[in-house]
């Protein structure tokens, strides 16, 4: 069996911050992900991020992915690709098969669980149809793949990634034709929803999709107007003219490795469901085993980056890699970020499901 | 069409702030008709953790403060109307303006990321917060400079009359 300090699983923002972070204090770091290319998430967000300078704002995500990996390599992160994790046993052993052909088990003093989240989906008649994806399938599409899943399109939730996604799949030529909110008021930033609104982009509040409809893809979408009983109201469908439907209802914590690894759960509505129980060091119920990003609850790339942070630095001050008195100074920083980006109108309520969460002990 | 629909129930519900809103925040201030200089116009009244805006301006005349939450406040004495902030805000909720640039004809500077770029002397189609069709506008420059990071700048005047409506252009149709 192989040996490693601390094992991270999810080279994405959160995961790669926490490898960096555990690394820079000394440990030796192995970073897994399942993916042939590290970044995660990062290297679609063609936007510039929100935040403070120390949250790295004002730089485009892509960018931000390109530095942490640039770090990464000066730190001679040892990093596998295409390396899938089936299963964590005895709180520490790790088993991974590494190119769909090698099973490899590794003994991990730490592990970094940072496995992120999937796309929530919406079933309605027609769902099934080419032409109906996630957001971030979309997203994936134009930005990674530089493909354009359709022309015209009807984007099913007004939250940051739907108007963002919006924005973009715009910047890829195509026309985004209305996007549809089942809430009475649109969920995202306003200053994202008001820079596709100037663009044209109809925004339908108390509206959701009933039907697509076509042979053999998306030929149209039927919305109609629900009241507050979230009830369709007779008599206010509306036929689009689309040929995708790009679902944007929220995400769901990724969590069936941290789970089947015995960590204790908690149901966090707020944060998209079932997560990990964690303390603010970010570790969970079983002392070896960390997370951090949206496995612990779904925010947004910013948190991710600073809760890996809290996680690799957590993790090598258990392993007795930082004194004392620089984790302190350093845990107290990352907490202080962290509150920042939890602030305010939009960030107060996952302040407090998170709050709500360290608030019971276990482990 | 779906796309002229004149809603203006507000941020929340059409996307966009509509002028009760924006007049309601100490944020958004249009400069006076006889301001001389540029001004930078912000519209986020949000409240959102961010603070871009402050970082980048070389005058210091935007303050949000410790506070990433605070709201951006522009000190319109500090402003020169260099338009660094218009491309550094990652919401894209800046813009310069100017009510009389000559004679009837207001001058706006606003951040644009699509392609195709308009060109110096091109004829656009103005567009207010709704995305509706106001008026005519011409393209005075397009500032693509490398601190922007592929966000380009429009300069572009327009019709004084429609001073504080127009906020943007229309997306120029693609090849």
């Amino acid at each position: 069996m192989e040996e490693r300090e601390v094992v991270v699983i999810g080279a994405g923002p959160a995961g790669l911050s926490a490898a960096l972070e555990a690394a820079r204090s000394g440990a030796h770091v192995l970073l897994v992900d399942e993916n042939s290319k590290p970044g995660g998430q990062l290297f679609k967000q063609i936007h510039k991020f929100f935040g403070s300078r120390d949250h790295r704002a004002g730089v485009r995500g892509i960018d931000i992915g390109t530095q942490l990996l640039e770090e990464a390599d000066a730190l001679k992160i040892e990093v596998w690709l295409d390396a899938e994790v089936c299963g964590i046993f005895n709180q520490r052993d790790v088993w991974i098969v590494r190119n769909k052909e090698k099973s490899v088990n590794v003994r991990a003093q730490r592990i970094i669980i940072a496995t992120g989240a999937v796309e929530n989906s919406v079933n309605f008649p027609g769902w099934s149809l080419p032409g109906v994806m996630g957001a971030g399938a979309a997203q994936t599409m134009i930005n990674l793949h530089r493909v354009l899943p359709g022309f015209k399109v009807l984007m099913v939730g007004s939250g940051n990634v739907g108007v963002i996604v919006s924005y973009q799949l715009l910047q890829a030529g195509a026309d985004v034709k209305a996007i549809v909110e089942a809430a009475p008021r649109l969920g995202g930033y306003g200053v994202h929803t008001a820079k596709v609104r100037r663009a044209g982009v109809p925004f339908h509040t108390s509206h959701t999709v009933l039907e697509a409809r076509g042979t053999d893809h998306v030929e149209s979408a039927t919305i109609v107007q629900i009241d507050d009983k979230w009830q369709p109201i007779p008599g206010t469908e509306k036929v689009l003219d689309v040929d995708t439907i790009c679902i944007a209802a929220g995400l769901t914590p990724l969590v069936e490795l941290a789970f089947a690894a015995g960590c204790e759960p908690l149901y966090s509505p707020l944060l998209g469901g079932m997560v990990p129980w964690h303390d603010a060091s970010m570790r969970t119920s079983i002392p070896s085993i960390y997370i951090a990003g949206d496995i612990s609850g779904v925010e947004e790339a910013s948190t991710a980056m600073e809760e890996g942070r809290m996680a690799g630095l957590s993790a090598a001050h258990s392993l007795g890699y930082v004194a004392e008195q620089v984790y302190e100074v350093g845990f107290k920083a990352a907490e202080q970020r962290m509150l920042a980006l939890r602030s305010g109108l939009f960030g107060q309520k996952r302040r407090d499901a998170k709050a709500a969460i360290m608030a019971q002990t276990r482990g | 069409m779906e796309h002229t629909t004149s809603d203006d129930k507000g941020l929340k519900v059409s996307g966009a702030p509509n002028l009760a809103e924006l007049h309601a925040s100490p944020c958004y201030q249009l400069p006076a008709e006889d301001r001389r200089a540029l001004a930078a116009v912000i519209e986020c009244i949000e409240g959102i953790p961010c603070n871009p805006c402050e970082t980048a301006c070389p005058q210091h005349a935007i303050i949000v403060g410790d506070e990433i939450t605070n709201l951006p406040i522009v000190d319109l004495d500090k402003c020169n109307g260099c338009g660094i902030c218009v491309a550094a805000c990652p919401g894209l909720a800046i813009y310069l303006k100017k009510h009389t640039f000559k004679e009837n004809l207001a001058y706006i500077a606003f951040p644009y990321e699509y392609v195709p770029l308009p060109v110096e002397g091109q004829t656009i189609r103005m567009v207010d917060r709704l995305g509706q069709d106001v008026c005519d506008g011409t393209v005075l420059r397009v500032v693509k400079i490398k601190k922007n990071d592929r966000t380009a700048v429009v300069h572009a005047t327009y019709p004084n009359g429609y001073y504080e409506q127009v906020v943007n252009m229309q997306r120029l149709a693609t090849d």
